[in-house]
């Protein structure tokens, strides 16, 4: 059997079809889980009597004609969704014993549209890293080299899909998560406009940031998720109300007529000879098929990186005051007083990179340092939005690399945090400004995955789609799946 | 005369009657099971989001047109920092920089009759925390959410309080705006309005504000006066020996009188403002703001106005009567009905707010409707009853022995005015009693006019009270000086 290797819409055919059942499926990736995740570490929680019980109610209902858009189809979710009855840990120790008490909103859509979760995935504590180290739970291992990080903070969906232990997952993106993994294992991530996904039930790591997405092997598949992810949430003040896009509808119009922008900030000259390559001939395949590149100036990226680590250390600092050892998670033993509570429950739940992003966030909002960081960051950020409003007067979609390099060594920035914050360069600024963006596969160094980034304008997903699934027509790299697991 | 001024300023957190919180769907009714009342978004359960409640800044915005000020048409939630058992997000949720209402001002009728403006620097929406309660777990503090994320405003005040009496009515004023415009149900004891004086004491011509200290969460008008009497009292105390004030946080045990200092100025905490990123800022249309605005009630001072002029009751009489809502509808009902406002204004500032303080009871619990009331006052004014009787007839009515018609006719005690009647009781008493005639006759003006109320004793013993008194006093003249 090679049903896992089919993409998410392939397995959809499958299904509709009637080529193969929910059941069927869902028991494939739970035993490729089972036999393969020891050595990848990409689950945290494998929810298999559960995945299951919905792949039967789903077969059931499609028995009946009931249908949904995903049904029949598993998934996997960042561990950062709570999920009803589910231990919800979002990778920390903080929270190992929460089994959230409701679902979140991607959850219950995904699941109303019939798609059956095989389980929780492993990432970055709270979201905060970009090499999925910071997780409670141990690493998770890049399956094209298992010597190397699957980057972060959506490290756990990432592997799981490059692995082909999921055909597609979940993820949350507040500063490049999910299009850095994406990148780093080969496959294609998107994160919508902010707004466009509800934020009801994702654990708030920068609640200014965080938007979620879908992670698949294909533009195509990531369409397909998004389609039933999006929609205006009563429960999310700052999800947008609008009309539905059609994201499947225009994933093959053609690109003749399209201008992409390539910001010279995004090729330095620091910038690795072959990752800018591989860029650059992601442009020339666009433009084979009818597209115009342009060069476009995005003159305050350069800021993005220390605005965004004043934003959003500063945002998590307060949403991150919950967990407190009160009401439910990490309580140290035999607290004395509440001040001990309060101290010992929150240094010996949260790890070093969570306890770092609070202190820098907590001094950014002191009083005294307000003015010189936090408002600072957001005069930044207003100048990065009114750069992208420039560019995009040139060009329709923006391209560049999604990560200055490819998978790097577990271990090899663990001790230096500033490094690992350099390395967000490309991804950041999309996220301050609040646009659309996903990175798919472009090419390999070393047989390690090389991502480029398509930006698009606001509510433009359905752009940055076609012109990716375009592209993804016309080329393999998307198709290519690591050695693992006796794949090759 | 005392060589130092007291200056007070008030910050008031007042409790919106709104049906569900502030940021959530649960309900803010009191007195249910300790978090009952807490929805996932109370016990800021890991990815929970608030929802801004629009009937609570509807009710912001009825605060601020109530008291003449600016309605900000852009204001915005901030998140203030800290941690408290009772505060389960770590922050509260509040305004700060763009708050809802700006500057506005109360007028105030001083007890002298004087009159006295204080102005309002701003009024803000915020959530409420939960409670810590001590008592019941020994060594241990339970926590109730129920409270929490219940929707306030928090009214601040300039420093324009003189004096305790001067900070009390101007409580009283605002506890009864808000219970007038309907957005605060006014239960002190329940905590639905809590006062933070801030007071300092300066000597006379100093135009430097003193060091001041705040005393919290006073929750009745005489708490109120007491923590200020006493705290003025002893920053004069500590000035006088030469020493200075601490700016500080006070707690006030309205039991013992006592004060005593929760945290001094190095003490607090850096709260670490920041707008909330969760929420949208509040935008307010002009259309919006105009349909509130009409949407409002009579306010009290308008109705004050409006009881002196249309009622012709004197200031003292309307302030009383204006007061508060309930009393108001029950005076105008019985004025109505009635057909005399005088005479109901007396009857309700006399007899009726007598038993009612004898009773301990407030004016919605009266056991006295206001029809009957009016119906006891048209029958003395249409002569059916006596002043004196109509004590009698309250009486049985606030009994509940029926309408006062109803106890009129039981108890046969309507006005006797039949002049025949009369002048056969007349000539009765006359003769029983024609020594009395005999001497009076004899008598001069002036000793006339004493030896005179004997009979006309005679004759209410007589009649059981009943005659009608102009008559008896008619006919008796008539007999004696024939």
């Amino acid at each position: 059997m090679t049903l896992h290797k089919h993409t998410l819409t392939e397995l959809k055919a499958l299904l509709d079809g009637g080529k193969v059942s929910a059941r069927e499926l869902t028991d494939t990736f739970l035993a490729r889980i089972e036999s393969l995740d020891g050595e990848l570490n990409s689950f945290v929680t494998v929810t298999t009597e559960q995945a299951r019980l919905e792949a039967d109610a789903a077969d059931a209902a499609r028995s009946k004609g009931e249908a949904g858009l995903l049904n029949g189809l598993p998934i996997a979710h960042k561990d950062i969704f709570c999920t009803d009855g589910v231990r919800t840990s979002c990778g920390s120790r903080m929270l190992d014993n929460f089994i959230s008490p409701y679902d979140a909103t991607v959850v219950k859509k995904m699941r109303a549209a019939g798609a059956i979760m095989l389980g929780k995935t492993n990432m970055d504590e709270f979201a905060m890293g970009s090499s999925n180290e910071t997780s409670f739970y141990g690493p998770v291992k890049n399956p094209w080299d298992l010597s190397r990080v699957p980057g972060g903070s959506s490290g756990g969906s990432a592997a799981a899909v490059a692995a082909r232990l999921a055909p597609a997952a979940t993820g949350t993106d507040t500063g490049g998560s999910i299009r850095q993994p994406a990148a780093l294992t080969g496959i294609t991530g998107l994160k919508p406009t902010y707004g466009t996904v509800s934020r009801w039930g994702m654990i708030a790591f920068a609640s200014s940031l965080d938007q979620a997405g879908p992670m698949a092997q294909s533009a195509a598949d990531c369409a397909l998720m998004l389609q039933t992810m999006v929609g205006h949430d009563v429960k999310d003040s700052t999800s947008l109300d609008r009309t539905a896009d059609d994201y499947l509808a225009d994933l093959d119009k053609p690109l003749a007529g399209l201008t992409v922008g390539l910001p010279e900030e995004f090729f330095p000259a620091s910038l690795d000879g072959r990752i800018a390559e591989l860029t650059r001939e992601t442009a020339r395949e666009l433009e084979r098929q009818g597209a115009k590149v342009v060069s476009v100036s995005l003159p305050s990226v350069k800021l993005s990186v220390p605005a965004y680590y004043v934003i959003a250390p500063a945002e998590a600092s307060s949403n991150l005051s919950r967990f407190d050892g009160v009401r439910y998670g990490y309580r140290c033993q035999d607290p004395v007083d509440l001040m001990d509570l309060y101290k010992r429950s929150r240094s010996e739940g949260f790890g070093d990179e969570v306890q770092r992003r609070i202190l820098v966030g907590t001094y950014a909002l002191s009083h005294g340092y307000y003015d010189a960081y936090y408002l600072r960051a957001q005069k930044v950020r207003r100048l990065i939005s009114d750069d992208f409003a420039r560019a995009f007067e040139k060009a329709d979609v923006i391209l560049g690399p999604t990560s200055p390099e490819v998978a790097f060594q577990l271990g090899a920035k663990k001790d230096d945090p500033v490094t690992m914050y350099m390395a967000d360069v490309f991804t950041i600024a999309v996220n301050l400004a609040g646009l659309p963006a996903l990175s798919m596969p472009g090419g390999a160094i070393d047989g390690l995955p090389v991502g480029v980034q398509l930006i698009g304008n606001y509510f433009r997903e359905g752009q940055i789609l076609n012109v990716a699934h375009r592209y993804q027509q016309a080329t393999d790299w998307h198709r290519q799946a690591p050695a693992f697991g006796g794949d090759k | 005369m005392s060589a130092w001024e007291t200056v007070i300023g008030l910050e008031i957190h007042v409790q919106l009657a709104t049906k569900t919180k502030i940021f959530s769907s649960a309900s803010t009714a009191v007195g249910a099971e300790p978090n009952s009342h807490a929805s996932l978004v109370d016990l800021a359960m890991p990815g929970t989001l608030p929802v801004l409640n629009r009937e609570a800044v509807n009710m912001a915005v009825k605060f601020g047109l109530a008291v003449g000020a600016e309605i900000n048409r852009h204001s915005a939630f901030e998140r203030k920092n800290y941690f408290y058992p009772d505060l389960p997000k770590g922050y509260q949720t509040t305004q700060l920089a763009e708050p809802i209402v700006g500057a506005g001002s109360v007028e105030l009728i001083l007890d002298d009759g004087s009159r006295k403006t204080v102005r309002i620097h701003h009024a803000h929406l915020e959530e409420d925390a939960g409670k810590s309660l001590h008592e019941d777990f020994h060594g241990m503090t339970g926590i109730d959410l129920n409270r929490a994320g219940t929707p306030l405003i928090e009214v601040v005040t300039e420093p324009d309080m003189r004096s305790a009496e001067e900070a009390v009515a101007f409580a009283r004023a605002l506890h009864s705006l808000v219970t007038a415009i309907g957005i605060c149900d006014g239960e002190m004891s329940q905590g639905s309005l809590r006062f933070d004086v801030n007071v300092s004491v300066r000597r006379k011509g100093e135009e430097k504000l003193g060091t001041r200290t705040e005393t919290k969460n006073l929750n009745s008008f005489r708490f109120m006066e007491m923590a200020i009497k006493k705290e003025v009292e002893r920053q004069i105390d500590i000035l006088e020996d030469g020493g200075s004030i601490t700016q500080e946080t006070r707690l006030f045990n309205g039991d013992t009188g006592v004060s005593r200092s929760m945290r001094s100025k190095e003490d607090a905490n850096d709260y670490r403002y920041f707008p909330c990123p969760d929420l949208l800022p509040v935008m307010l249309s002009e259309e919006q703001i105009i349909e509130l605005k009409n949407s409002l009630p009579e306010l009290p001072a308008q109705r004050l106005g409006r009881f002196a002029q249309q009622y012709s009751l004197s200031d003292y009489d309307a302030r009383i009567l204006s007061s508060d809502l309930a009393t108001s509808d029950y005076f105008e009902a019985v004025a109505e009905l009635s057909g005399d406002a005088k005479l109901a204004a007396n009857w309700i500032m006399g007899e009726l707010t007598a038993r009612l303080n004898a009773e301990e009871k407030s004016i919605s619990e009266c056991p006295m409707s206001a029809p009957d009331l009016a119906e006891l006052i048209a029958r003395l004014k249409d002569n059916t009853i006596s002043s004196k009787i109509a004590k009698q007839v309250f009486e049985a009515c606030w009994n509940g022995e029926g309408s006062p018609d109803q106890v009129i006719e039981a108890r046969g005690l309507k006005q006797v005015s039949d002049s025949g009647e009369l002048q056969k009781m007349v000539n009765k008493i006359i003769a029983e009693n024609a020594t009395q005639a005999e001497a009076y006759r004899a008598a001069d003006e002036a000793k006339r006019k004493k030896m005179f109320g004997f009979f006309v004793g005679q004759a209410m013993k007589a009649s059981q009270g009943k005659a009608n008194p102009q008559q008896i006093n008619e006919l008796l003249m008539k007999a004696l000086n024939s």
